[in-house]
Parts: C-alpha cells; structure tokens; sequence
C-alpha cells in the first residue's frame, strides 16, 4: 500500500482537543461537519489548506489528551491519509489504525512543512522527495498492519469475527 | 522473575504466563461508555451487525459529559443510547446522577484485580482500587461490547515511591501535578504506572482516585495502586462481588524507579496551555480570575467540597469571579446538602450545577469569555478545552480553587487552612 501526498507540519503534544474541539464532537456523528473545524484552535485555515491524500507531520506525542475517535476520523473525514509523528499517545495511535488512518512512528525532524512525502505502509519506508531522504518507519505490530489491510477494525470485525491474529 | 500489577492482571484474564511487551487478548470485566463515545460506538455496533451484547450485566453507559442536553442534536444522542439500553438490556445511568468515574467505583461496578476498558481517557481512575482500567476508543468499545475481549500490550511499569507526609493545606492533587510536571506529558506513553509509599497508604480511597485519574495526563496507560486493606474495606461497602486483589511481586522488574520526597511539597498550579507546565504556587505570581470550577472526576468528591466549604465559610466570593461547583455523583451532592457545604458554598456566592463533567469539556454550564482566565480543579488545560480557545485554564487542588475564588486571584490556600 503505497500513499503520497504533503505534509502539513505539527509540533509536539498536540492534543485530540486541538484536532477536534469537545464543542463540535459532542453534537453531532456528521464527520464531514466535524472535519471543517480540525486543528480550528491552532490552525484555524488548517480545513481548507488539507488536500485529499495529504499527511500530518508531527513531533513527540501526536494525540494527547481525550480518547475521542472522532479526533482520527475528523481528520479522514478532512482528507488526511496519515499521520508520520515522533510518537504518538496510545488512545489515539489505537483509534487511528482502527479508522484505517495510518499512523507511523519514525524521526519527522528532517521533514518540512509542505514537502511531497511517499509511504509504503506494508514496509515502513517514507520517501521525502523534497528534501531527497528516505526515513525508515518503526513497524507495526501484526494485529493494527491486519486492521489497517482490511480498512479499519469494523471492517477487521466483520470479515475475522475476533482478534485471531493477535492468538498466540 | 517477580512480575508488575499490570502484567499479573493482564495475566490472570489471558490465562497464560505474559511480560512486559507481550500482546494478549483477555475478557474484560466491565465496559464502560459515556455521551461523547457511545453514540459512535453504537453506530459501530450496528456496522459489524450486531445483534446481541455479551454480557447487559457487564456494560455500563453513562450520560454525564453534555447532560442535561443542552442541544436537540445532542438529546438525539442521548435518546439514541437510550434505546441501545432498552434494546440490549445495558444499565444505562441517566443525567445528574454523575460523572462515569465516579460512578463505577462508587457504585460498585468495579472491584480489585478487574480489568476494566472505558471509552473514555480517565478510564485509568480505578487503578487507585487495584484494578487495570484504561481508555479505549468508539469502535473499541462496540467490539468489546459484541465479544467481551480485547487486544492488549502488556506495558512496562514505572514505580513511584512517593514519601514522606503531605504538609498541611497540600492534596493529592497537588501530587499528582507535580509528578505531571517532573514526568512530562509523554514520559509514561505505553507504561504504567504503580504508586507506592507512606504518601498513597495516608490517603483516603477518594483521594487515592485523583492520582490514578491523572496517570493518562502523562501518557501512561494505567494507574495502579496496591489494594491494601482500607481500599479493600471501601469496595467492599459497595459491592457483595467476590474479589481477588492482585499485588505486585517484590521482585517484579520495572523500567524506572522514581524515589520523591513529599514532605516539603507546596501546592502546585499548572499553568496554560499544558498539563504538564507545572509551578509550585509560589512561583505562579500574580494572576487574576475570571472563573473557578470545582469538580469532575479528578476532584469533585465529598473531601473536595468539603475544604472549599471550609475556606469559604462566613466569607465571600471575589466579585469578579464566577466560582461553579459540580459534585461527582447525586450521593455526593445530597451528602454535601446534608452537612451544610452546599448551602456555606451558595452563600458565599457559588453556584451548583448537575452532578456530571460540568463545564470541564467545553460543552455546556460555564463556558469562559475571552480573555478569561479559569481555576480549575479539572485534569486538563489545554488551549480551548472548556470551550473557548481565548480563555487560559489554570489546574490545581480545590482547596487553591476555592482560595482563589475567594481572593479574584491564584492564592496560596495555605493561610486559610492553618
């Protein structure tokens, strides 16, 4: 599975409150009317910048705070294919994978804000052809590379009807 | 080798021997949803089909952050967990009875060795009863809800050893900020986290909670505490389940040891726009208040509005400041009527609103103004988080809130405890 798009580029510790407010998320189960305020606090124009296909870039902790998946699927609902970040908080790395949101680990200081990225999911390698470097992924465990393969953990459920591919 | 409370729990529910960094797949003991995850969880639900949950006796939904709704969009959420209640036979507890983390421990849902998930970060609060409790997503939670299992990483465990005694007018809110601001707010991600020493044995079960509550604040995945026998004891006034507790072994491996002395500890604020931007009192300077919030699952218990109301008695609110008070649950609130401390807390110019989060996430009762600054007594900060990115949250114990309340600044609460 190969995804290009660009980089949109976050610091660190941004948290699911920042990616969609409590004052949204709570009305409504619409994620196309979620995914007009994404980043809205920090990013205000972030909604009409984001180009379907299109990356976050961020630093340490990507999606801190509340366990909201509304916070992955806002910003799938926004365009966004994935997300490459330092690290991420554990809720938010779970509920990404389980929306079929990409979500890899790996060193992002090198990438810039803009830059055309290239990722293949299966293997973990990034190509950033702006700044002409490849950055290797952290891989996933084998149970969220299944999720991610069948489009996310309702989809996972439906065809496997348990977690066998965790079963030792 | 000795093992961690995370992994002898996670061990007892997967049925084999595991360590740190094994994945397992387990039964869970109870599932908990409240109204900001369960309408998704339930569309979810009906995605994969499902027809029955696994056990209505296991799973409880709560309607406590946007209740009562302030919105028709949001009553149709409501009513759509209500018929989800009906329908599958789930416990479902309605508006102003409380917030959900208060409930499953006050209400005997949860008892030690459990391992619990929530949709809901602060999940991680019944790891002050010994139980394994954490957040997990919407759609986690209507496969737990179909199956009864989930996924887990067995995670390392960092051990603080939290001594010496708390000084007067200085909480375990105030402990649990400083461990935020010495960690950081990822120096747990993917851990847990056991609390030990003379500092956590001292303290009562409810404040006990407000420590484990905040573990997430660091990343980590759990909270655990020892269940010793004053935990024990309070469970058991609320529940006639039968229980295991599980200790860790003395020999149990951790990644980090962390020693810290309590003793000369001040109260501690966290300052805009991050949990873990931590300064002890002394150091925050002068700081005038638009709002006070007292409550939710962090500090809204009987001990919580027991102190503001000894601070606040015979005196005055800050005539600038709106000073709003939520209790935890209905039990709390009518206990605090019983003892005076609602009608000393009314009198000095606070308002009561239903039992629930409150204005904690921004949703309803007591959003800021622009420009605002808010004490509160809540486990989050961040820029927007009561519903309005002008404003600035500042965290800290409720003894400091209502101090503060009280002066139209952040005050040190030390002078009117003494």
């Amino acid at each position: 599975m190969i995804l290009r798009g660009r980089a949109h580029k976050f610091g660190d510790n941004i948290n699911t409150d920042y990616i969609i407010s409590g004052k949204y998320k709570f009305k409504t189960l619409d994620m196309n009317e979620l995914a007009k305020h994404v980043m809205e606090d920090i990013d205000p124009h972030f909604y009409e910048k984001v180009k379907p296909g299109d990356f976050i870039v961020a630093g340490k902790n990507f999606g801190c705070g509340s366990s909201r998946e509304q916070a992955p699927r806002a910003l799938s609902a926004a365009g966004i294919r994935g997300i490459l970040a330092q690290s991420f908080a554990r809720i938010f790395f779970r509920n990404a994978i389980n929306c079929g949101l990409a979500a890899l680990e790996c060193d992002t200081s090198l990438i810039e804000d803009g830059d055309e990225l290239e990722i293949d999911l299966l293997t973990g390698k990034i190509v950033d052809h702006s700044q002409g470097i490849e950055i290797k992924a952290q891989p996933l465990p084998p149970v969220m590379v299944d999720i991610l393969r069948e489009g996310g953990l309702v989809e996972y459920f439906k065809k496997y009807g348990s977690f066998q591919g965790v079963r030792k | 080798m000795g093992k961690t409370m995370a992994e002898k729990i996670l061990e007892n529910k997967a049925g084999f021997p595991v360590k740190a960094g094994d994945l397992v797949i387990a039964p869970v003991d109870r599932a908990m949803g409240q109204d900001g995850t369960t309408p998704l969880a339930i569309q979810s639900f009906e995605e994969m089909k499902g027809e029955r949950v696994f056990d209505p006796e296991k799973i409880i939904l709560i309607l406590d952050h946007n209740a009562p709704s302030p919105l028709e969009s949001v009553s149709r959420l409501h009513d759509l967990m209500r018929n989800f209640s009906r329908k599958f036979g789930v416990q479902l507890m309605e508006i102003g009875e409380g917030v959900c983390h208060e409930l499953m421990v006050s209400r005997g849902f949860v008892v030690p060795g459990d391992l619990v998930v929530g949709a809901d970060s602060h999940t991680c609060t019944y790891g002050a009863i010994g139980a394994f409790s954490t957040g997990v997503g919407s759609t986690e939670l209507a496969v737990v809800m179909l199956s009864g299992e989930l996924w887990f990483k067995v995670p390392e465990t960092i051990r603080l050893n939290l001594q010496g005694k708390l000084p007067a007018g200085v909480f375990s809110k105030d402990v649990i900020l400083y461990l935020a601001g010495k960690l950081g707010a990822d120096g747990a991600t993917y851990q847990a986290l056991e609390f030990h020493g003379p500092v956590i044995e001292n303290l009562e079960v409810e404040e006990r909670f407000t420590i484990s509550n905040m573990a997430v604040e660091v990343g980590a995945k759990a909270g655990l505490m020892v269940p010793d026998e004053k935990a024990i004891k309070w469970v058991r006034e609320r529940t006639n389940r039968e229980f295991q507790p599980v200790f860790p072994d003395p020999d149990a491996q951790y990644s980090r040891v962390i020693d810290i002395d309590c003793s000369s500890l001040s109260p501690q604020v966290a300052l805009p726009h991050q949990v873990d931007n931590v300064k002890p009192i002394e150091e925050v300077g002068e700081v005038p208040i638009q709002e006070a919030f007292l409550g939710t699952c962090t500090n809204g218990r009987l001990r919580d509005i027991e102190v503001a109301a000894r601070i606040l008695e015979g005196r005055k609110i800050h005539p600038e400041v709106r000073f709003i008070v939520a209790p935890a649950s209905r039990e709390i609130f009518l206990e605090a009527i019983k003892r005076g401390w609602v009608e000393t807390i009314v009198l000095a110019g606070g308002v009561f609103v239903t039992p629930g989060c409150g204005p904690c996430v921004g949703t309803h009762q007591g959003v800021p103004g622009d420009g605002w600054n808010v004490i509160s007594t809540a486990n989050r900060n961040f820029k927007g988080r009561m519903g309005n990115a002008q404003s600035f949250i500042y965290l800290a114990s409720p003894a400091t809130v209502a101090a503060s309340a009280l002066e139209g600044k952040i005050t040190d609460p030390r002078k009117y405890l003494r």
